[in-house]
């Protein structure tokens, strides 16, 4: 087990493309951590560069205390999981288990005793003597993480674990990954461009977009206090309401009304100034009667959700999504309130967050002033 | 179930159903007969009827000029039993087999797989280079690589002599059947290289790099990763191949079968004979027995594919995993 330790990352590609760029990055011995962003982002490339399967342009990885920049993969002591097991057909479950193993030339004895250690943990009991192509989606990928950990790797990597899987065997298989990265206690990094995967999984979250960390924080800080746009617009499964609006003498006026600008921004904005309001659906409390300082507008759509309903506002021609909670029935056309939650409204000057403490999005703040100079 | 323009199967309900797996088309027998007729005759003019003619040919003692050229007897097995008995037949037997071990089996494949593996992620100049010029060995005329090659080997100002600076040696005449081999590799090659390309291509890059985090070798990584995927490729390109190699003429063009028989395979013993020698009978039943040697060939090629595909059916999945 070790924590890994990235610093001033790159990777450019034959051809141009910067998929990394000087990027620096801590994971802590037996965090779970997530890699999120939108395809492109290089969060595959990051992965891959940790497991040394990209050649770093620049920067050094080091696995403990041990810089592993100019290693071998197979000398990295990394265990991963790829998008499509990538388990070996001709293979029985219990040699692909035992497959690092065997290449490490431990003995048969050795081997098959370690690899039914990994098949009783992984509750694979039973399906030992099978081919992957017998096996269930989930069945393959218990598999693949048997084969992974199955040599003590000093780091798990996982690329995109649940993205192969059917809508109903994934939220299985999530709550299974979860359980079992934390009964381990391995480092853990994983790649996904499913925000809800990353929230449900990861002790913490590195939201990536072209190359660079946009922000790093737990699932609730990144959800809660996205430190930027990009990330605001990022993460959420109904996206956050971003409605752009002035400042006035205190207040925020957006979307026809005026909202109190918030305590951690007070002071550091001034009258005039260009904004943009961010507040989640699950933020506001939706009514028909009129109330001070909320959206006020028409119900243009409403969504069921199960649990709760997607209603949409059209507040003066913009778009205000609310959720509402189920016994409260909302007709289409009809006069409606959107208001939002006291300490939930956020504020965003030149697409960074308005904010006093540092905290989390001061530590992505300084890595991204850094190389503004490079370029 | 009949497709809606094919009026004939309208009409006749009862016989649509019946055949209806079998005739997608909705023909029936008669016409799906007459649309392949065609394709038949031409086979049976220019293959079945020149095989069995060769079968025939093999029973005489037909000549190319003389008493039994106008009249050639039937003499049985006579033919069958020389050619057999022949050493000339059973030295050439073996001058094949060594040139297709060596050239087809070991040279062609080897090589081919390798270069193959080693451009498997090479992009740009030096890929398409060595694509290039491997793949120019393989399309250029026969006659033309030869006259090459006999330039390269030439006793007297060969190109090869200049470059070892071994002025005098007479390749072509020391060692005859090393250097056809040598030939028909580089001739060779450039199909196995595509079909092994191809192959590898189709090796998941997951597969390879998971023999990498373990820090598999090369060899363990085409052990356990590469040729249990490419295993059907490997059959065919060995087929094709070998075929290919046992029946080829080109060496004749740069030894001549020589010298005194040292490189005289077997499509040259059949050359020799029938033409040069004129006992189109004795070579006819030497033909006869080539085409049984590709048909064991051919079979045992089939056979190893047949229990492929059945251990593939016993794994439905294998391949989609």
């Amino acid at each position: 087990m070790a924590s890994i330790t990235i610093r001033e990352l790159t990777k450019v590609y034959p051809g141009g493309v910067r998929a990394l760029d000087a990027l620096d990055l801590d994971v802590a011995m037996g965090e779970f951590f997530a890699l999120l962003g939108p395809s492109g982002c290089g969060k595959t490339t990051l992965l891959r560069t940790v497991a040394g399967l990209e050649t770093a342009t620049a920067g050094t990885i080091a696995l403990g205390d041990r810089d592993v920049t100019r290693l071998q993969p197979g000398r990295r002591d990394v265990g991963m999981v790829f998008q499509d097991y990538a388990l070996f057909p001709h293979m029985t479950v219990l040699d692909n288990i035992a497959y690092p193993l065997r290449i490490k030339k431990e003995s048969r004895s050795v081997r098959h005793a370690r690899a039914a250690e990994a098949v009783q943990e992984l509750g694979l009991k039973g399906l030992e003597q099978r081919r992957p192509g017998e096996l269930s989606g989930g069945q393959q990928q218990r598999v693949a993480l048997a084969r992974a950990v199955v040599a003590n790797p000093r780091i798990f990597l996982l690329d995109e674990p649940l993205s192969n899987l059917d809508a109903r065997l994934r939220l299985e298989a999530r709550t299974f990954l979860k359980e079992f990265q934390h009964r381990v206690g391995v480092t853990t990094v994983f790649v996904t461009h499913d925000q809800a995967e990353a929230l449900a999984l990861a002790d913490r979250i590195a939201v990536m977009e072209a190359g660079r960390i946009r922000q790093i924080g737990t699932p609730t800080e990144v959800f809660r206090r996205p430190a930027n746009l990009f990330v605001a617009s990022f993460i959420g499964s109904t996206p956050m309401n971003l409605l752009a609006g002035t400042v006035q003498s205190g207040t925020v006026v957006v979307a026809g009304t005026s909202l109190p600008v918030p305590d951690e921004a007070r002071g550091r904005v001034q009258d005039g100034q260009e904004v943009v309001c961010g507040v989640r659906p699950e933020y506001m409390d939706f009514g028909t009667e009129p109330v001070d300082g909320a959206f006020a507008g028409r119900v243009s759509v409403v969504e069921n959700l199960g649990g709760s309903s997607l209603v949409t506002l059209d507040v003066d021609g913009e778009s205000v999504r609310v959720v509402v909670g189920e016994g409260f029935e909302v007709d289409s056309g009809a006069e409606g309130w959107a208001l939002p939650r006291p300490g939930r409204v956020l504020l965003y000057r030149d697409g960074e967050l308005v904010t006093g403490s540092g905290g989390e999005t001061g530590r992505t703040a300084s890595p991204l002033a850094k190389n503004g100079g490079r370029g | 179930m009949a497709p809606p323009t094919s009026p004939r199967a309208d009409a006749l309900p009862t016989a649509a159903p019946s055949h209806g797996r079998d005739d997608a088309a909705g023909l029936g027998r008669a016409r799906a007969a007459a649309f392949v007729a065609p394709a038949l005759v031409l086979i049976a003019v220019f293959l079945v009827f020149p095989a069995l003619w060769t079968l025939y040919l093999g029973t005489t003692d037909y000549r190319l000029t003389g008493i039994a050229a106008s009249e050639p007897k039937v003499v049985g097995v006579d033919n069958y039993r020389n050619v057999l008995g022949d050493g000339d037949f059973r030295r050439s037997l073996w001058l094949t087999l060594q040139f297709v071990l060596g050239s087809a089996v070991i040279g062609q494949t080897v090589l081919g797989f390798a270069i193959a593996w080693v451009m498997r992620d090479r992009t740009g100049l030096v890929r398409r280079l060595v694509e290039g010029l491997v793949l120019l060995a393989w399309i250029l005329p026969g006659s033309v690589i030869a006259f090459l090659w006999i330039a390269l080997l030439d006793r007297d100002g060969g190109t090869l002599n200049a470059l070892l600076g071994t002025p005098g040696t007479a390749w072509l005449l020391d060692h005859p059947m090393a250097s056809i081999i040598v030939f028909n590799v580089w001739h060779g090659t450039a199909f196995s290289m595509m079909l092994y390309g191809a192959a590898i291509g189709n090796v998941p890059p997951s597969h390879l790099e998971t023999a990498r985090l373990a820090g598999a070798s090369t060899w363990q990584t085409l052990r356990d990763a590469v040729f249990p995927r490419i295993r059907g490729h490997v059959l065919t390109s060995l087929l094709l191949v070998s075929l290919w190699t046992f029946n080829d003429f080109t060496p004749f063009l740069i030894t001549a079968g020589g010298p005194d028989g040292r490189s005289e395979i077997m499509s040259v013993y059949v050359y020799r004979t029938a033409l040069g020698d004129g006992r189109l009978g004795f070579g006819a039943a030497i033909s006869l027995i080539m085409i049984l040697i590709n048909l064991v060939i051919a079979l045992i090629y089939l056979r190893a594919l047949r229990e492929r595909g059945a251990r593939k059916a016993r794994e439905p999945k294998g391949a989609a995993a």
